[in-house]
């Protein structure tokens, strides 16, 4: 029972700070992907390194379960996959769990989103077989594995490097990276052009 | 108006670490699987079913991992599922909170209304298509944005690496070209 309420304490916190942070938004996603306001890539990539220091600093102290880690196997699907979600991502300014939030919100195209998404599902459900035969879903480097080799885990690292050391290291990357990224890379602001 | 990046990175990662440190981490896609099996189950009951040593089903993804998804079918009240419930619980409240959407925004973003006017049928067209790939390529990828690419690359997962790869070279070229207007 007790991890039926965390699910509704984290589920919740998450869900509002998905919105208060924009994502719940289709005008905010696409104006991160066409690259005109970058303020939602640079909390994104915040929260990437927000996340992987206080993971990482808490399991080099003892703190933080290794055993709650949750590695996902890598396979050419994987990339493959991350272009068709890429290409829906923009055209509808939804993800799974965003667009499940925007509907909550009151947006009405998101129940489109989530029906079709019920749907998309539905065809992965019955095609898989066919996805399993190709060999797409065949591991590659490993399968389920880190970047550096994390003490205590049940996760193979890709290189013989300490992965609590480079998770730390890389969770300040994106922290540095999130402070370095303009706040946009195409075009002028509107009101910076020239009158006639 | 949405929150600072500072503030709005630091809460979202706080809330990233909060689930990996009490729980697991934080992933959604999996649960319109789950859902399409809960109904799928109820019009055919036979399709999971309980065997000696945990659950199986007639479909191959929902056996797979010895029925680890077919297991989540038959008991809805799970961790995984009753989170994306509360996600829906923690929007609605937030959006109640900034006292909620515009008329107009309700029916189709701003952005959208630039680019494409205000035809609804086109725009609710466009968003089911996108739901459609958008899941079909998260459960041939095995994750979404969240799942793969907020909790994977935190974790330093190769997979959270490949999977952002992917989502980005299809996302940003398909947004430039979508919407050349401003909101």
């Amino acid at each position: 029972m007790t991890v039926i309420l965390l699910a509704i304490v984290i589920g919740v916190a998450f869900g509002a700070v998905l919105d208060r942070v924009g994502a719940s938004n289709p005008s905010y996603i696409n104006a991160m992907l066409n690259l005109t306001n970058l303020n939602l890539a640079k909390s994104i990539l915040l929260a990437i390194g927000v996340g992987s220091v206080l993971m990482f600093g808490g399991q080099m102290l003892g703190f933080v379960d290794v055993g709650h880690m949750s590695v996902k196997t890598a396979y050419a699907g994987v990339f493959l996959g991350g272009l068709l979600l890429g290409a829906g991502w923009a055209l509808s300014g939804f993800c799974p769990g965003t667009g499940v939030v925007a509907a909550a919100t009151g947006r009405k195209d998101a129940l489109f989103f989530i029906a079709g998404g019920l749907l998309g599902a539905a065809a992965y459900m019955v095609t898989y077989p066919s996805w399993e035969a190709s060999g797409m879903l065949d591991k590659i480097a490993g399968g389920k594995v880190t970047l550096g080799t994390i003490p205590g885990a049940k996760y193979d690292g890709l290189t013989a490097i300490s992965g609590d050391i480079l998770g730390l290291v890389l969770g300040l990357g994106f922290i540095a990276v999130a402070f370095a990224l303009p706040e946009r890379f195409v075009g002028s602001p509107a009101q910076a052009q020239p009158a006639e | 108006m949405p929150l600072n990046w500072k503030t709005g990175g630091l809460l979202l990662g706080l809330v990233f670490f909060a689930a990996v440190l009490l729980v697991k981490p934080i992933g959604v896609s999996t649960q319109f699987v789950i859902l399409d099996g809960i109904v799928a189950d109820a019009v055919s009951p036979n399709l999971v079913t309980q065997t000696d040593d945990g659950y199986t089903s007639t479909n191959a993804y929902l056996a797979k991992s010895n029925g680890k998804y077919a297991k989540a079918v038959s008991n809805p009240l799970n961790y995984s599922f009753v989170f994306v419930v509360a996600m829906m619980v923690g929007g609605f409240l937030s959006a109640l909170a900034r006292g909620g959407l515009s008329a107009p925004e309700r029916i189709m973003p701003a952005l959208w209304r630039v680019n494409f006017g205000d035809n609804q049928m086109k725009r609710y067209v466009a968003t089911f298509f996108g739901g459609f790939v958008v899941l079909y390529g998260a459960r041939l990828a095995g994750g979404c944005t969240s799942g793969h690419m907020m909790s994977g690359m935190m974790q330093t997962a190769l997979s959270g690496y490949i999977f952002a790869a992917g989502a980005f070279a299809a996302a940003v070229p398909v947004s430039l070209m979508l919407f050349k207007k401003e909101a």
